[in-house]
């Protein structure tokens, strides 16, 4: 698997939610994805995005455009050094949130990609990488 | 630093301002601080000789230490000028910077050829205008973030009165068009701008148009979500609008239920709905 580009965005404020969504809108559109592929990507980004910021206290999400074999895909990581998640299966499960929100964003960010991995440890930080192929 | 030092200073200035302006002007190509897609070279030779000038009746105004004095008023405010309009027209704040710094090489020159051997008077006077030339150099620097900020700040400014009208399209048919990125404060903007318009003009329908949102995630759902049950606390029923395609299969399979509230494709079949729900019809006038 070959990495074409790497691209790094903090995430220490709300705002750079937004920068996370525009720079993976961006390289959607580099990878030639269509209209629908590009939303779900800048969708599951901003959730992911937004689970960093708001539960691992902040981290940094690399985008990265990677071919494996004829095919190019975008592949996301956002990593954290946050308080982690006891309960991977539990955090997983559609409606169950630890915050105030509709307990979607995980899941949800999970159906709309082709690949999702999760990795997390209590008091080290959780990293999540999703991928979409075009 | 004695009196009679201070005036060669100016002496040298007053002597060859016309020549030491030529020079500059020559220099200052290759120095990088003509920008000719920015500025003109007339408007640089413009502020070059003002520089000059008023540079040397600075020297000549006695305080070369401190360019906050006096006599160094109606130099600073002819390079915060320079710099405000340079900031404008998006000259970087090196380049900017440099327009000061350049000065150096010429007028260090001039000041070899006057001192000719008289090596300590020459160090003496190139410290002097070198301590000076870098403030003034500072001060552009300072001056040119002031601006870009105050930029900035307008824009903001400018932004946020962009952002969420509420227009009525018919008595009693309100309709908000959202466009860009949701965030939380903006969306209590948004929903309280609506809230206080329905109570207002008493409307029956509100219209919330999301076609100008790029992508709906759980937060901008749950956002709507919950305007649209604010709004019928108040007796007003909202529509949402303009859900693309991409959003459409977006929201199916974040699996966010938006089945209780009632949604189109766009603004147009919204009204439509909203009118026949007041009971209104719109039709082709008989020939």
């Amino acid at each position: 698997m070959l990495t074409r580009r790497t691209e790094t965005v903090n995430i220490a404020l709300e705002e750079d939610i937004v920068r996370v969504r525009q720079s993976t809108r961006k390289l959607a559109v580099e990878c030639g994805f269509s209209l629908v592929d590009q939303t779900k990507m800048v969708t599951a980004a901003s959730e992911l995005a937004r689970n960093t910021f708001v539960f691992g206290r902040g981290g940094t999400a690399t985008l990265q455009v990677i071919q494996d074999g004829g095919r190019t895909g975008l592949r996301l990581t956002f990593e954290d050094q946050g308080p982690g998640i006891a309960d991977i299966e539990q955090a997983m499960s559609d409606g169950y949130t630890s915050g105030q929100g509709l307990g979607l964003g995980l899941g949800g960010a999970k159906r709309l990609v082709n690949e999702f991995e999760i990795r997390s440890k209590v008091g080290e930080g959780t990293t999540v990488v999703i991928t979409r192929w075009k | 630093m004695a009196d009679k030092d201070k005036g060669k200073l100016e002496e040298i200035l007053r002597k060859y301002e016309s020549e030491l302006l030529e020079q500059w002007m020559k220099e200052q190509p290759a120095a990088g601080t003509l920008r000719r897609d920015l500025l003109s070279e007339d408007d640089l030779r413009r502020q070059s000789s003002e520089f000059v000038h008023l540079f040397r009746q600075a020297l000549a105004g006695g305080d070369l230490v401190d360019i906050t004095a006096e006599n160094w008023q109606p130099l600073r405010e002819i390079l915060a000028s320079i710099s405000r309009s340079r900031a404008q027209q998006g000259v970087s704040p090196s380049e900017t910077a440099q327009f000061v710094l350049s000065f150096k090489h010429p007028l260090f020159d001039r000041l070899r050829k006057e001192h000719g051997k008289d090596a300590e008077g020459l160090a003496e006077d190139v410290w002097v205008t070198t301590v000076l030339l870098d403030k003034l150099g500072l001060y552009t620097m300072e001056m040119f973030q002031q601006s870009r900020e105050q930029i900035i700040a307008g824009q903001q400014a400018e932004l946020l009165e962009l952002s969420t009208p509420v227009v009525q399209l018919w008595p009693g048919i309100l309709c908000i068009p959202l466009i860009g990125t949701l965030d939380s404060e903006r969306t209590q903007v948004v929903m309280e701008n609506l809230l206080q318009k329905i109570s207002e003009t008493g409307s029956q329908i509100a219209i919330i148009d999301i076609s100008g949102v790029p992508a709906v995630d759980t937060l901008v759902a749950q956002h709507l979500l919950k305007t649209v049950a604010a709004a019928r606390l108040m007796g007003a029923d909202c529509l949402v609008s303009g859900i693309s395609p991409q959003i459409a299969q977006t929201v199916v399979h974040l699996g966010v239920k938006l089945s209780d509230v009632t949604t189109k494709a766009s603004l147009a079949s919204a009204l439509d709905l909203a009118l026949r729900t007041l009971g209104l019809e719109v039709r082709n006038r008989q020939k």
